[in-house]
């Protein structure tokens, strides 16, 4: 049903290409990542003719859902791709799982063959609608002139409302180039979608109710305070302050609360902090906002937090008693569930419990003694780097020249040291592939990001092997000129796959060596950008230095420690109090560490 | 020790835009996160509106229909889901289409456990009969087992539609 019934096609309209464009400019589009082919070749030509939104050129298409993600995250806009259909379209679908498992919004134009050949298995062609129907938060394919410029803005809405996420509009080759009429974006509620967004007065008086009464409370929150918005993260933390509640955060909620600040515990979770998973594991209240209790955070689920009482705030209603059961849920977006609770705060008349909370955070600081992240780096001349060592000296030296910085990853270990030792105090400044996991994810949202942000540091924080993965897109960074650094943490391992080797497979180095890899110093260079390598613990400081000074696309080769694991470690199946330090505190992967490594846990990811 | 959460039988409509793909990824939901489905109906009821209803029949935890309401819920398709068997007394009903071929004893046989169940004969020849029967998932899984020694050949039926009692609506 079309919210707009007058609008027909007639042949004096501009072609379906021009149509699209225009709803893309009413939307605000400044920039679309894309790569062209034969289906969608007329929305090319509408490109050409005009200058308002600028297309940026990718090498492959999973990088350029990758790079739309960088530009969403960092922006906090709907990131746009455009991909013709077939190889297209199933090569987007990779960053279209990423975008959906970490709710980023993204609308992802797909070419496809006209409509009177679609199911004949027409050369280029894919059922894209059914391949990405469990890829995308929702799909259109376009069959009618008429419902062009409706679905775009509609897909918009969607992408962007409630709990984000990729977008996916199909595009017959024969609607790109007959006439369509425009109608602009409806000014009424969606028919059918409309996420709550304001939360329900007496569920935030019960949870406030229940935050007075703490003895041990813990706040735990996630992407989803990232994803409300700049005024969410004020808002945390206000109520951080308030309360003077510890708190933690999930891998993507990095940011939202800074990071240096004392009331904040570090990440949680598998690599997380010792006092973070230890207050989580023994508080008695938990405050969860808009994260959702994935593995990867909870561990063993049936040991998970044993003794709490938990309030989970999330704008999707299907996150909450998913996995672990809540007593107070509160359906609404973060920022203004926060504050709610900030409001309701003063209203209610019971004071919180001082002696208790002081109490809990004796306790908290004695977990913080143990200094969980400690390493030991050698600083004699001609010594390894140490790769906890590498991201701590990129931070600080980041911060010493004061740059707005931005950083990417990829993922594995070096994932987890920039999460640990890299801080971060402002929102939208970190972007990693957290739920979906894609090796390959951070150059090319290293590029989106410094589409965005032309002027600030971009930083690729990599691995070796996930580099890789989507090195193709040097080019484009060369082709644009955008100045983004990689840098590599060389350890000649995908060292995640070799720690759970060295954990759970006796040391047996299956495939996790990466033989004949390339010279990253001259494939820099053949990419037009600059290459740098620091062999040597003396020689860190001069590559990071000289990385960030140069106005161009710079592979700074960080040769590391090649058997150094990331801890603290919570083992796949262990339930958070019994996580393994590692050798600074001696224990390490085989020697008693993994107390409750059992099959169960050996089959988990 | 943690006891076995206790499954239970769910009726769940679901009230959708009636559009290409939509059972598709209603299906496609309950496949991907492992929900069971014991019958499914769908057909448009509102045509001025473009409105559909799913009915699904499933099993599952407490926790388990709660997370198959909120996952439909949250489709941008969907304008409501309703957990009948949660929300009060409701009916429930299938329609069977069963096809006998029989003779002799076995054919007044089967004609008499009709009329005891309701059934109407639909179609006949002097070999066969067609039943149309209308009923609870119970009724007709009675029914069809009594035919099953009476010449039963085929089976054919629709699927629990279900509706609220009372002035209830969706």
């Amino acid at each position: 049903m079309s919210q707009n019934p007058a609008a027909t096609p007639a042949p004096d309209q501009p072609a379906g290409a021009e149509i699209l464009l225009r709803a893309l400019k009413e939307q605000g589009v400044e920039v679309i990542f894309g790569y062209p082919g034969g289906a969608v070749l007329p929305i090319y030509d509408a490109i050409f003719n005009q200058n308002a939104i600028r297309h940026i050129l990718v090498r492959h298409e999973q990088a350029a859902v990758h790079a739309a993600e960088g530009y969403a995250r960092s922006t906090g806009k709907v990131g746009v791709v455009l991909v013709t259909s077939g190889p297209g379209a199933t090569n987007a679908v990779t960053g279209l799982v990423d975008a959906l498992m970490d709710s980023i919004p993204i609308v992802c134009l797909t070419g496809q063959v006209p409509t009177h050949l679609i199911g004949n298995d027409a050369f280029q062609e894919a059922d894209t609608t059914g391949i990405t129907r469990p890829a995308s938060k929702h799909n259109y394919l376009v069959k009618r002139s008429e419902d062009l410029a409706r679905v775009v803005h509609e897909a918009f809405y969607v992408a962007r409302a409630g709990r984000p996420g990729p977008v996916v509009i199909d595009l017959p080759k024969d609607i790109l180039i007959g006439p369509a009429p425009y109608t602009p974006a409806a000014t009424t509620p969606h028919r059918s979608y409309r996420p709550q967004i304001e939360p329900d007065a007496s569920q935030i008086a019960k949870a406030v109710a229940l935050l007075k009464s703490a003895k041990r409370p813990v706040i735990y929150t996630g992407g989803g305070v990232i994803n409300a918005g700049p005024a969410a993260s004020t808002a945390l933390r206000a109520l951080v302050r308030k309360t003077g509640f510890p708190c933690t955060s999930t891998l993507m909620g990095l940011g939202a609360y800074p990071a240096g600040d004392p009331l904040f515990l570090g990440m949680l979770g598998m690599h997380g902090t010792y006092e973070a998973n230890w207050a989580m594991h023994d508080c008695d209240v938990m405050l969860n906002i808009g994260a959702r209790f994935d593995d990867r955070v909870t561990g063993r689920l049936n040991a998970f937090s044993p003794g709490s009482r938990k309030i989970h705030i999330d704008i999707d209603s299907s996150s909450i008693n998913k996995n672990v059961p809540v007593e107070i849920p509160v359906v609404a977006d973060a920022g203004r569930a926060i504050e709610a609770i900030l409001a309701a705060w003063d209203t209610d008349p019971a004071e919180i419990d001082r002696p208790a909370i002081t109490a809990w955070w004796r306790q908290i600081d004695a977990w913080r003694g143990i200094d969980c992240l400690r390493f030991t780096q050698d600083m004699t001349k001609g010594a390894i780097i140490k790769p906890q060592y590498a991201v701590q000296r990129l931070y600080d030296i980041t911060r010493e020249l004061q740059k707005k910085t931005f950083i990417t990853t990829e993922v594995g270990q070096h994932q987890m040291w920039a999460a640990q030792y890299f801080g971060f105090d402002a929102p939208n400044r970190w972007m990693t592939s957290g739920g979906l996991g894609t090796m390959g994810y951070g150059l090319p949202a290293a590029m989106g990001v410094q589409v965005a942000h032309p002027d600030a540091l971009v930083i690729d924080i990599a691995g070796e092997a996930s580099i890789l993965m989507n090195i193709q897109e040097m080019s484009t960074l060369s082709q644009y000129r955008l100045p983004v650094k990689v840098f590599i943490l060389n350890n000649q391992y995908m060292g995640m796959v070799r720690q759970w080797q060295e954990l759970l497979h006796g040391a047996r180095y299956s495939e996790s060596y990466t033989a004949a890899l390339p010279d990253f110093v001259k494939l820099a260079d053949s990419f037009h950008g600059v290459g740098l390598r620091a062999k040597s613990v003396d020689e860190l400081d001069d590559v990071i230095r000289e990385m960030i000074s140069l106005d161009r696309t710079v592979i700074a080769d960080i040769c590391v420690d090649e058997k150094e694991n990331c801890f603290p470690m919570i083992p796949s199946g262990a339930p958070h109090n019994e996580m393994i330090l590692g050798p600074e505190h001696g224990t390490s992967l085989q020697i008693g560490g993994a107390k409750s490594l059992t099959d169960e846990g050996l089959a988990l990811v | 020790m943690p006891t076995t959460p206790h499954q239970r039988s769910a009726i769940i409509s679901v009230l959708v835009e009636n559009e290409a793909g939509i059972l598709a990824r209603v299906i496609g939901l309950f496949t991907g996160r492992g929900y069971n489905i014991d019958s499914l109906t769908v057909a448009p009821v509102d045509p001025a509106a473009n409105h559909s209803r799913i009915n699904i029949v499933t099993s599952g935890t407490d926790m388990v229909i709660e997370q198959i309401k909120s996952q439909l819920d949250r489709l941008v398709q969907v304008y409501r889901v309703a957990d009948l068997s949660m929300q009060g007394p409701h009916v429930a009903r299938e329609l069977a289409l069963i096809k006998m071929v029989c003779k002799g004893a076995d054919r007044v046989e089967a004609l008499r456990l009709a009329e005891a169940f309701r059934a109407s004969v639909i179609d006949a020849t002097l070999e066969s009969f067609v039943f149309e029967m209308t009923g609870s998932t119970g009724k007709l899984d009675a029914f069809i087992d009594l035919m099953r020694g009476l010449g039963l050949a085929e089976v054919s039926r629709t699927g629990v539609a279900a509706i609220a009692r009372g002035t209830t609506t969706i």
